[in-house]
C-alpha cells in the first residue's frame, strides 16, 4: 500500500544542510495501523509529510497506492489529520467537515448524507451548528478526523493528533480510533511520541531516532486485535512496550 | 444597565465635561484681547463678569464657545429648509454622497489591487512601491489638479470629488487586504494542498474568509479619510456646495462659528459612518463564528 525505499531527505537551511531522513525503508500493508514513534527531531513527522507529498525526498523511492506521492495526492488517496485540529474558525462543524467534499465537487445531497455519517462515526452528531471554539480540544480533534474520513480515502495519515490533549481524553479517543479503524478498514499511519499509545493502537511500530532521522527498529505488535483499555496492564503489552523502549534507547546510545 | 453607565458612559461623560471646561476657558482667554480693545475704544467701564459674558457672544470670535456652535448648528439644521443653500443638512448630504461613492470605489479598487498582488508574482514585485508612492504626494497639492484635469474631460460635480476620496481610501484597503489574504496559517494551506484544491478554491474558501477581519479594520480607516478627501475635494471647486465649501466661505468672511459648526458636523458624520461600519463588522464576524 505504502512503500518507502532508501529515502533520504536533506533540508537546506541557513546553517547548512540538515539530514532529516536517512536511508529510510518501510512497507505498510493494506489495513495496517502503523505508528511512527521517536523523540522530537527524529523525522517522524517529516516521513509522514513525505508520504503525503507535502515534502519531497532528496533521493530514494516512495510509492503510495502504487503511485508516486504526488499522483496519490492528486487522486486524493489519503486524509491528513494535523497536530492542531486546524478547523477553519469561520466555518461551523458541519461546514468544516463538508469542506473537502465541496472542493472535490460532491453533490449537495451527497454532502449532507456523508457529513451526517462521518459525524456519527466520531460521535459528534448534534454539534453540526457549533463553531470550533465552542468545542473542547478532544471534540475539535474528532471533527478534524471526521473531515479526513469524509471523502473516503483509504489511507489516513495522522500527525500526533492527540499530542495536545490530556491523558483521560486521549485514552478515550484512542479507544474510539481503534474502533473506527476496525469499522472503516482504513490503512492508518500514526505519528506519536507516546509509547503506550503506539503499543495500544498499532499493528506495527516503527521506532525512529534523530540526527540523522532514521528507523532503528520495526516491531510487529503481537497483541490480539481485540483491545480493551485494560490490555495495557497485561504482561504482553508490557513486553512490547519494553521492546519499543529499548529501541528508543539504542537510538540514543551515542549520547 | 448600571454597570454600563459606570463603565462606559461615565468615563466618556467626564472627558466631555473636561474638554468643555477647557474650551470655555480658552474661549474667554483668546477672545478677551479683542473684547478689551472694544471696551477701550468705546470707553466702557467693564468688570470681569462682563468680559466673560461678552467673549462668549462675539459675532466673529477667534474661538467660538460650544453653545454658540450648538445654536448655529441648530439654526442651520432645523430652522432652514433642507433644500436651501444655507442648510447644513444640504451641505452634509453633498459631502456624504461623494464620501460614500469614493469609499465604495476605493474599497473595490483596494481589494482588486490586493488580490492581484497576492495572486500574481509580477504584480507583487512591481505594484507595492507605486501604491506607497501614491500616498506620499500631499492630497492638498494633487486635489486641484485632479479636479481641473477631470473637468477638461467634461467630468464635474460629484465624481471628481469622489475620486479624491478613492485616491486616499484605496490605500489602507489594499495594504490591509494584502495582509489579510496572506494571513492563513501554513497548516490551513497544507490542508488545502492535501485536498489537491484548485487555486480558486484556496482563494474563496481560505484566503478570502481569513481576510475579512482585516478588511473591516481597513474600512474603518478608509471611510474616515474618504470624508477628509471629499472635503478637500470641495475646496478647489470654488466653494459651490458641501462641508468643504462651508469651511471655505467661512474663512473668506471670517465666520468662525460657521467654520466650527461645519467641522463639528464633519466629525459627527465620520463618527456615525464608523459606528455603522462597526455594527456591520460585528454582525458579519459573528456570523463567521467570531467570539466577540
Amino acid at each position: 500500500m505504502i512503500s518507502v525505499k532508501d529515502v533520504d531527505l536533506i533540508f537546506e537551511t541557513n546553517d547548512g544542510p540538515v539530514q532529516a531522513l536517512s536511508n529510510v525503508s518501510l512497507e505498510i500493508e493494506e489495513g495496517d495501523f502503523v505508528s511512527l514513534i521517536g523523540p522530537s527531531g527524529c523525522g517522524k513527522t517529516t516521513l509522514l509529510r513525505t508520504i503525503a507529498a507535502l515534502e519531497k525526498p532528496t533521493s530514494g523511492n516512495l510509492m503510495v497506492n502504487g503511485l508516486s506521492p504526488e499522483d496519490a495526492r492528486k487522486n486524493r488517496a489519503y486524509g491528513y489529520v494535523f497536530q492542531a485540529a486546524g478547523l477553519y474558525p469561520w466555518r461551523n462543524i458541519y461546514r468544516n467537515v463538508s469542506l473537502p467534499l465541496e472542493i472535490m465537487g460532491y453533490k449537495k445531497h451527497e454532502i449532507t448524507r456523508i457529513v451526517e455519517k462521518v459525524l456519527k462515526l466520531v460521535d459528534l452528531t448534534g454539534f453540526e451548528k457549533k463553531f470550533p471554539w465552542q468545542l473542547s480540544g478532544g471534540m475539535q480533534q474528532r471533527a478534524s478526523i471526521a473531515r479526513a474520513l469524509s471523502f473516503d480515502a483509504n489511507i489516513l495519515l495522522m500527525d500526533e493528533p492527540f499530542g495536545a490533549l490530556d491523558e483521560i481524553v486521549r485514552d478515550h479517543l484512542n479507544e474510539q480510533l481503534l474502533k473506527l479503524w476496525k469499522t472503516t478498514n482504513k490503512t492508518i499511519c500514526f505519528v506519536t511520541h507516546s509509547i503506550s499509545e503506539a503499543v495500544y493502537l498499532s499493528t506495527k511500530i516503527v521506532v525512529m531516532s534523530p540526527r540523522p532521522g532514521r528507523i532503528t527498529d520495526i516491531i510487529k505488535n503481537t497483541l490480539p486485535s481485540d483491545r480493551p483499555l485494560e490490555i495495557r496492564d497485561s504482561k504482553e503489552f508490557l513486553s512490547v512496550s519494553q521492546r519499543v523502549r529499548e529501541g528508543l534507547r539504542s537510538g540514543h546510545s551515542y549520547e | 444597565m448600571i454597570n454600563y453607565f459606570k463603565n462606559r458612559f461615565l468615563p466618556i461623560l467626564s472627558i466631555v465635561i473636561i474638554i468643555f471646561a477647557i474650551w470655555y476657558i480658552f474661549t474667554i482667554y483668546l477672545n478677551s484681547s479683542i473684547q478689551i480693545d472694544t471696551y477701550e475704544r468705546q470707553k466702557i467701564d467693564w468688570e470681569f463678569s462682563d468680559l466673560v459674558k461678552d467673549t462668549m457672544s462675539q459675532k466673529k470670535p477667534l474661538l467660538p464657545a460650544p453653545h454658540q456652535i450648538v445654536s448655529e448648528m441648530y439654526k442651520t439644521i432645523f430652522m432652514i429648509k433642507i433644500t436651501s443653500k444655507k442648510s447644513l443638512i444640504f451641505h452634509s448630504y453633498i459631502t456624504l454622497s461623494s464620501t460614500l461613492l469614493g469609499f465604495a470605489f476605493g474599497t473595490i479598487l483596494g481589494i482588486i489591487l490586493a488580490i492581484s498582488i497576492v495572486e500574481n508574482k509580477a504584480m507583487d514585485a512591481s505594484l507595492m512601491p507605486w501604491i506607497i508612492a501614491s500616498q506620499t504626494i500631499p492630497i492638498l497639492a494633487i486635489a486641484p489638479m485632479i479636479i481641473i484635469i477631470l473637468n477638461a474631460f467634461g467630468l464635474s460635480g460629484l465624481l471628481p470629488k469622489a475620486l479624491i476620496s478613492t485616491y486616499l481610501s484605496f490605500f489602507p484597503i489594499a495594504v490591509g487586504m494584502v495582509k489579510g489574504l496572506r494571513s492563513p496559517e501554513i497548516s490551513y494551506l497544507d490542508l488545502m494542498y492535501t485536498y489537491n484544491s484548485s487555486r480558486l478554491n484556496v482563494f474563496w474558501k481560505l484566503r478570502l474568509p481569513s481576510s475579512v477581519p482585516y478588511l473591516f479594520a481597513s474600512m474603518k480607516v478608509a471611510i474616515a479619510i474618504s470624508l477628509v478627501g471629499a472635503i478637500v475635494g470641495e475646496l478647489p471647486t470654488g466653494a459651490v456646495a458641501g462641508l468643504g465649501a462651508r469651511l471655505l466661505t467661512g474663512s473668506y468672511f471670517g465666520l468662525t462659528i460657521q467654520i466650527w459648526s461645519a467641522l463639528v458636523m464633519a466629525a459627527i458624520l465620520a463618527g456615525t459612518l464608523i459606528f455603522i461600519l462597526n455594527f456591520i463588522s460585528r454582525m458579519t464576524l459573528k456570523s463567521m463564528g467570531g467570539q466577540e
